[in-house]
Parts: structure tokens; C-alpha cells; sequence
């Protein structure tokens, strides 16, 4: 049951807390980026939240049973980023394949997340935190939740900007993050609600 | 801008194409890092030593990476580099180190980086792509000092983690937090803009331009922004 515990707690607090948008500002240009519609930000938070679970499933094993074994952690950078982007790559040619449908749908964003700092920022965060395999999935799972999430609020509140006036030198990225400030500040107050979940 | 030599290319990067308040490139770090002056100053200096590093070694290659491979190619040149700034920085600057955390490592997937490799170096010679990378670099690093300057002297009161006694009762707290951070560049970035309207190039809105996905995705994720070849001429 402690373990259960254990993984709720990284799951909350990946995707509330320590939202990685929102508070790590990992992951930043797409949030900017690919936020303006609905779907698009739908589509993109899937993309990386599948590439977060896949990226953490391949990179954690190599850390372990690799590059740890044989005194070659100074390679993590160089190797994570190899096996990003070779996931990727495979990604889109397999649902190219077999899943012309969902290659129209997130087939777009493939490219664009290999150079997303989120999805190698999880990869290494998760060997730094010490998370066991199955902490480090969970751990993935959340943060990309956490992206979705975050995408997601914020293509609301950007529709809301493109229909006010916004004064001439504050258009395009300039409200947008001072936007996004906003948002960040609600995920502020959540700060507090996993240390006393199971209190 | 267009002008051949040498030190307009150096100047382009550091004011008319500034990658953190003109191109919007490498928001992750300029956010993340700018908390502290120290921080913001050791993360733009070990950027700018990746950048002129990479852009070199790029521009040497650029005849022999075979075009179709030329992203994987510059991904591993790079990550290289960042290896040795992060080995160097992890024995000389422990501080440093653990102030950067994984932002060090995370210089790899820097636009800023990837989106020179392809506008610049691969299409310039050896003495201009250094000279890019330096102008960049320096941008780079000012920018992000000057965004660190605001959030630590008004959020905590300090400089470059020196305490000044007399601001000590009216620090804001925000500042120093994600959304602070936010907030500052969004008001650096409307500020800038005021200053260059109309003078500057033409404004994007988001930067596809630089970001090396910008081929590949085409239309729905960059609003069908065409990869510009600003460079060449």
C-alpha cells in the first residue's frame, strides 16, 4: 500500500505541482508555440506524452543496466538525446504504417518534440531523482499529463486574447507569456495538496 | 544587415536579431535560469562556448554532412559539446553546477543552438560562423542578465547572491517564482518591440524561422510559417 501511495503522490505532483510547463518551464516554445486551437494543443500534449512514456521506458534501462554498469554516466546527454531521436523517428514511421489516421492526427508534432526539452528533462530528471522503473514511468505519465493540462487551459484563455484589443507592442508573445503567467500563478496555489494527501 | 563583414554579423546577433527578445529562441533556460544573476550569467556563457564551438566544427562539416542527415548530425555535434561544457563546469564551478541542474544538460535541445547550426553555419564560412555564434552568444548572455537583474534585485533583494540591505523590506517575493519570470520577459519582450517598431525586421510572432522542425511540420503546428533563408545573399 505504501508504494500505491508513493506513486500517486509523484503522479499528483508531476502533473500539479511541479507542473513541467508551468513551474520548470520545460517544454516552453511548444506551450507557446501550438497552444492557439483546441485540437492542436490536444494533439501536441498526446504526442508528448506518449513520447515522455516511451523516452523513459528506453532511456532508464540504458542508464542502468549501461551506462551505470560500465562508468559511462558522463555520455547520458549525448546518449538520451541519440535514443529521443531515433524513438521519434521510429514513432512516425510505424504509425505512418499501420495508423494512417493517427499519423494525420500527431504525425505533425513527431518532428517538433525531438528538439522539446521536456521529454529529455523527464528522462533526466528521472535518473537524478533515483525513481525506481516503475516510479519513473509514473513519473513520465504525469508530467506529460501535466503538459496536456496545461496546453489544453491555456488554448482556452489565448482564444480569449486574439478577440480583445491588446495594446500594439504587447501583441503576439508578449501578453501570451504574461498570459501564461497567470496560469502558472493558479498552479501556485496547488503548491500545498500533495504533502497533506495521505496526512 | 546584409552587409558582408564581419562585425555587422557579430552585431546582428547580439541587437537587431537578438535570439531572446527579437527571435524568441531558448525561452526554457531564459526563463528558468534568470532567478540569479551568477546563474544567468554562467548559463550564457556556457551557451555561448557551445554555440561558437558547434557553429566551427558545423560549418567545417557543412560539405560533408550529407543533407538528408544533417539534424541528427548536428544533434550529436552538439551534444558533444555540451558534455565537455558540462564536464568543465561540474569540476571548475560545483556552485554552478548545482544551480543549473539539468538546465545544463538541456543546452542540447536549445533552439538557439539547432536553429544557427541550420540558418547560419551550415551555409557560412568557418570565420563568419564563429563570428555568429559569438554575436549570438553575447545576445544571448546579455539578455538573459538583464532579465536576471530585474527578478533578483526587486524579487530578492540581492545581486549575483550579494544581499542589498536597504531593498531587504521590499522584495517581491513573485519575482523571484515561475510566474514572475513570465511576467518580466513578456515586458521586456512588449518594451523591445516598442523601442524596434518598425525599424526592426519583420515581426513574428512565434519562431518557427529558427526552430528546425519548421521544414518538416510545415503547416499545422507553425501556422504554415515558411522556413526563411534570411541568411543567404
Amino acid at each position: 500500500m505504501e508504494g500505491f501511495k508513493g506513486l500517486v503522490v509523484i503522479l499528483l505532483s508531476s502533473v500539479l505541482v511541479n507542473n513541467y510547463v508551468l513551474s520548470r518551464f520545460l517544454g516552453i516554445c511548444p506551450f507557446l508555440g501550438v497552444s492557439k486551437k483546441l485540437n492542436q494543443a490536444v494533439g501536441m500534449g498526446v504526442s508528448v506524452t506518449v513520447v515522455m512514456l516511451l523516452a523513459t521506458l528506453a532511456t532508464w534501462p540504458i542508464q542502468h543496466l549501461v551506462l551505470d554498469k560500465f562508468g559511462l554516466g558522463y555520455l547520458q546527454t549525448i546518449v538520451f538525446i541519440l535514443i529521443i531521436a531515433s524513438l521519434v523517428q521510429i514513432l512516425e514511421i510505424v504509425l505512418k504504417r499501420f495508423s494512417p489516421a493517427l499519423h494525420q492526427g500527431l504525425g505533425v508534432y513527431l518532428p517538433l518534440i525531438t528538439t522539446n526539452c521536456a521529454v529529455l528533462g523527464v528522462a533526466i530528471n528521472n535518473i537524478n531523482d533515483k525513481f525506481t522503473f516503475v516510479q519513473s514511468l509514473v513519473s513520465s505519465l504525469g508530467c506529460g499529463l501535466g503538459f496536456l493540462l496545461a496546453m489544453v487551459l491555456f488554448s482556452g484563455l489565448r482564444s480569449r486574447i486574439d478577440e480583445s484589443e491588446v495594446p500594439k507592442s504587447f501583441r503576439g508573445v508578449a501578453i501570451t507569456l504574461i498570459a501564461a503567467s497567470f496560469i502558472s500563478l493558479a498552479f501556485m496555489g496547488l503548491a500545498g495538496i500533495v504533502d497533506n494527501l495521505f496526512a | 544587415m546584409k552587409k558582408n563583414n564581419g562585425f555587422s554579423v557579430l552585431m546582428n546577433g547580439i541587437i537587431k536579431e537578438n535570439p531572446v527578445f527579437v527571435l524568441i529562441l531558448g525561452t526554457c533556460p531564459t526563463l528558468a535560469t534568470t532567478t540569479n544573476v551568477f546563474g544567468a550569467f554562467g548559463m550564457g556563457i556556457s551557451t555561448l562556448i557551445v554555440l561558437i564551438c558547434s557553429n566551427i566544427l558545423i560549418s567545417l562539416l557543412r560539405k560533408v554532412i550529407p543533407d538528408n542527415v544533417r539534424i541528427p548530425c548536428y544533434i550529436v555535434i552538439i551534444a558533444g559539446f555540451v558534455t565537455i561544457v558540462q564536464m568543465v563546469v561540474h569540476a571548475f564551478f560545483p556552485a554552478l553546477y548545482d544551480m543549473l541542474g539539468v538546465y545544463l544538460a538541456l543546452i542540447v535541445v536549445n533552439c538557439i543552438i539547432l536553429g544557427r547550426a541550420e540558418m547560419f553555419a551550415s551555409k557560412n564560412s568557418v570565420g563568419r560562423s564563429a563570428l555568429d555564434g559569438l554575436g549570438m552568444g553575447i545576445g544571448f548572455t546579455l539578455a538573459l542578465c538583464s532579465i536576471a537583474v530585474i527578478r533578483e534585485v526587486l524579487g530578492a533583494a540581492s545581486f549575483a547572491g550579494i544581499a542589498i540591505p536597504f531593498l531587504a523590506d521590499y522584495k517581491i517575493d513573485f519575482l523571484v517564482k515561475a510566474p514572475g519570470g513570465m511576467v518580466v520577459y513578456g515586458l521586456l519582450i512588449a518594451l523591445v518591440s516598442a523601442l524596434t517598431f518598425g525599424k526592426s525586421p519583420k515581426k513574428k510572432e512565434f519562431s518557427c524561422a529558427g526552430c528546425p522542425g519548421a521544414k518538416l511540420c510545415g503547416s499545422a503546428a507553425c501556422h504554415g510559417e515558411k522556413h526563411e533563408e534570411k541568411e543567404e545573399k
